[in-house]
């Protein structure tokens, strides 16, 4: 048995170290560490409550406008703010333009240059794959980043500018668009659709969306041929490496829904998915164990809404500044995968039923999600009454505390505050990272991605496994936001 | 600097939210990348956009250290974090251990120029905000104070001080700007503010091209988010105050922060992120905002604000508190008797 520290981990928005057992060709067993400890739920507090506006977004630079969402939905559950049908719509649009964005970023910049590396010289699609997805080189690079940047001209009419927003409020929007401004959005989404369509799927959104099982994923994939496009360039990949045996994990998954439609319902359903059921989210389950984290006060698991946020770098037995965040107790699977699955869409479940969690599933689940939220993205917009306001005024209490529940790129993402005598008396994060990359919990029982390494191959004379990056990266980690 | 050798570049993350990086990547006509082509510029290592991680990452780190590869340009993007005591522990580099503060430090004495990305690398940032838990600060400022990790007197090997590409984000031609003049060999002290910003963005004021100045002129103000007037008498706007160019350089293809309907909080500033009030509040002294405009003589701005606000077409002070415009410019018509 070797045990090797790795890091550091690039393309993985911010830093993270994995500790591993290595027996023979086989990873036996993982500590992941979160290795950097700012301390926002500190800063937070005795602060104006509506200042979580500015701090929180700037958590994150990849997540800003997710935390920005999270912090407006929590302060309008303080206030019982309700939000006019535009502050709907504008809200939804910038934050499906940050999750589409980031699932792009992701599968181009961060996810597939792992392909292009030496050890995979010898594979027959090596060459092309790193002609394609050289890092910041490849021919993929330069049409992507063009595409990203109009793409995101979406937050320079809707947000001012990204990242860092100040126009998602709890009561909507501050910015009313006129009807030139409104068909300017839809200009914008229709041309990142021809980008998607003639790059990343080689075919309609509408098609992709309706893949409705394995076999007829399969059957799409051997009509379009491996190269036709970047999602079947990955898919042959995935089969020819078996990224379908790779990172698994104890298939709990969770989402609190994501994209509120002008109804009050979830475009995509909240939820928590065990072991092929599906049943109600109860978030007063989720308690925040700190018992192999570097902190304080780790007697007894607290909700969030009681949470304490005390560093303590000698604390005993602790490996990392994240909390081991647990629903009921259990460990859950946050992502996009979780999102697709809860919301019972026909491919992600037959993918799961067939193989569960793994590095191949992830991929395809936030790609499928990028075809079905951009049509979504479109009807918004047109949606979007310009003459009617965009935000309604609400005063905020002295005393009060609200959640704000909502599902960034990389999954649930939970703001908790309390105010008392107008300030913040306490305010606590939980985001996606924090429970895919959870340390052990005072069971002993391993987070999602100290899970999902079990068993990751080991290649001859490997000292940084390409297969635990290919298994760190399906998740899309936020490590700026598991510790924040 | 010797024009046929690529200029190398070494990019590290600490204490900071990484929104930098996302930012520059949004460069537009050209992209980021070919950008750096055009200059000349070679990225050793950027923790976000290299392929090489682990051993391979630390190899190059380590050639660096080690002076067997020339280190032209060091960008630190997030703040130094000392704490806790003075261990920096609050982010020691993973596979290591090592405290980044202490790597930072290495970085900065070996590298022609240093630059600091983003407010959080210049003066501490948001990450310094509250009581600054994990002792954070730039990397020679800590808020306005000259010093941080490198000390006052620390100069990079050109001779030059900390160069500080304030804001939060950067704005991605802030830092192609400043790295092409870098390229360009015209690069020197001369370009810079007294708290080490690049002048070509920082001698403008966020007022500059604000689409809502005849709002201003007026002292037509909004009440509320969403409205359409002038945000600095009610709602914390520091436009006047504040120094950059984002209303005429325009962020994502056309926005600003008073573009997008909310007030301007001076994030290119050392110590933004303390204003000593609520964000969202414009303090005020006997109803007299206590953040007059950048070098405006107090009697003058009450005198010419009471006299603005006398003035003030029935068409602004409509619009003022409308998300849009209720009333169009018309031509007034002399009645006649």
């Amino acid at each position: 048995m070797k045990q090797r520290i790795l890091g550091p981990f690039s393309r993985v928005e911010g830093d993270l170290e994995v500790k591993v057992d290595i027996d023979g060709d086989r990873v036996k067993k993982a500590w992941v560490t979160s290795p950097q400890y700012r301390g926002f739920e500190q800063i937070l507090h005795g602060k104006d409550p509506r200042d979580a506006l500015v701090y929180t977004p700037r958590i994150c630079g990849i997540c800003s406008v997710s935390q920005s969402m999270a912090s407006a939905a929590a302060l309008a559950c303080a206030q019982g703010a309700k939000r006019p049908d535009n502050g709907v719509l504008a809200l939804n649009l910038m934050l499906a333009n940050e999750n589409v964005a980031d699932h792009l970023t992701h599968f181009y910049i961060f996810f597939m240059p792992d392909f292009t590396r030496s050890v995979y010289q010898r594979e027959t699609w090596h060459e092309a794959t790193a002609n394609r997805f050289q890092a910041s080189k490849g021919t993929a690079t330069a049409e992507v980043l063009p595409a990203r940047a109009e793409f995101l001209h979406l937050m320079g009419i809707l947000a001012g500018k990204w990242p860092h927003s100040l126009s998602i409020q709890p009561g909507g929007s501050t910015r009313a668009v006129d009807r030139q401004e409104r068909s300017k959005i839809i200009t914008i989404i229709h041309s990142f659709r021809r980008f998607l369509e003639n790059h990343l799927f080689g075919d309609k959104l509408e098609i992709i969306c309706a893949l409705n099982s394995a076999a007829a994923l399969e059957k799409w994939r051997y009509a379009q041929g491996p190269d036709k496009s970047d999602f079947c360039r990955f898919l042959h990949i995935a089969e020819c490496l078996e990224l379908d045996k790779l990172g698994r994990t104890a298939n709990c998954f969770m989402s609190y829904g994501a994209y509120l439609g002008i109804g009050g319902e979830h475009f995509l359903d909240r939820g928590v998915w065990s072991q092929g059921k599906i049943s109600p989210l109860n978030s007063e389950a989720i308690l925040e164990d700190l018992s192999h984290s570097w902190m304080s006060n780790r007697n007894t698991p607290r909700h969030p809404f009681d949470g304490v946020t005390r560093p303590n770098e000698e604390a005993e037995n602790g490996y990392t500044w994240c909390k081991a965040p647990r629903l009921a107790g259990e460990v859950m699977e946050v992502g996009a995968l979780a999102r697709q699955l809860i919301d019972g869409h026909p491919l992600i479940l037959d993918l799961v039923a067939h193989s569960g969690a793994n590095v191949r599933n992830r991929v395809i689940a936030r790609l499928l999600e990028i075809a079905r939220i951009v049509p979504a993205m479109e009807a918004w917009a047109r949606q979007l009454k310009p003459e009617l306001p965009f935000y309604i005024h609400h005063s905020m209490p002295d005393e009060a505390q609200g959640a704000g529940l909502i599902e960034a790129a990389r999954g649930c993402l939970g703001h908790w505050l309390k105010i008392k005598n107008g300030r913040i008396f306490n305010y606590q994060i939980i985001a996606p990272t924090t429970w895919n990359f959870s340390p052990r919990d005072r069971d002993g029982n391993p987070g999602a991605l100290e899970q999902a390494l079990v068993d990751a191959p080991v290649r001859d004379g490997e000292i940084d496994p390409v297969s635990v990056h290919h298994i760190v990266r399906s998740f899309d980690p936020c490590m700026v936001c598991t510790v924040h | 600097m010797n024009a046929k050798r690529p200029i190398n570049l070494q990019w590290l993350q600490s204490g900071g939210c990484g929104g930098c990086t996302l930012s520059l990547l949004g460069a537009e006509t050209p992209d980021l990348f070919t950008v750096l082509e055009g200059a000349g510029v070679n990225i050793l290592w950027h923790p976000a956009l290299s392929v090489e991680s682990g051993e391979e990452a630390k190899d190059i780190l380590d050639k660096v250290l080690a002076e067997e590869v020339e280190l032209d340009i060091f960008c630190l993007e997030g703040s130094v974090l000392r704490g806790p005591g003075a261990s920096g522990g609050f982010h020691r580099q993973s596979g290591s251990g090592r405290p980044m503060k202490d790597i930072i430090a290495e970085l900065a004495l070996i590298a022609d120029y240093v630059l600091a990305i983003g407010s959080c690398a210049a003066f501490g940032g948001i990450t310094a905000g509250g009581g600054n838990p994990s002792d954070a600060c730039g990397l020679q400022y800590d808020d306005e104070v000259c010093g941080g990790l490198l000390g006052a007197d620390y100069r990079s090997k050109k001779g030059l001080p900390v160069i500080n590409i304030s804001g939060c984000p950067i704005h991605p031609d802030w830092v192609i700007g400043t790295l092409m003049q870098i390229a360009m060999g015209e690069f020197d002290e001369s370009q810079i503010d007294s708290l080490g910003r690049p002048k070509s963005y920082v001698n403008h004021l966020v007022h500059h091209g604000c689409p809502r100045n005849e709002f201003y002129e007026y002292k037509a103000s909004a009440q509320h988010p969403s409205q359409l007037g002038c945000l600095m008498e009610h709602m914390g706007c520091l436009g006047t105050l504040a120094q950059a160019d984002c209303n005429t350089r325009l962020w994502n293809g056309g926005g600003s922060c008073l573009r997008g309907g909310y007030a301007c909080i001076n994030c290119t500033a050392s110590g933004f992120q303390e204003p000593g009030h609520a964000f969202f509040e414009t303090p005020k002294i006997a109803g007299i905002p206590r953040g007059l405009p950048m070098d405006m003589p107090k009697a003058w701005f009450v005198a010419l604000a009471s006299l603005a606000k006398a003035a003030t077409p029935k068409r602004l002070a409509k619009n003022a508190v409308a998300d849009h415009i209720v009333v169009p410019p018309f031509k007034q018509t002399e009645k006649k008797t």
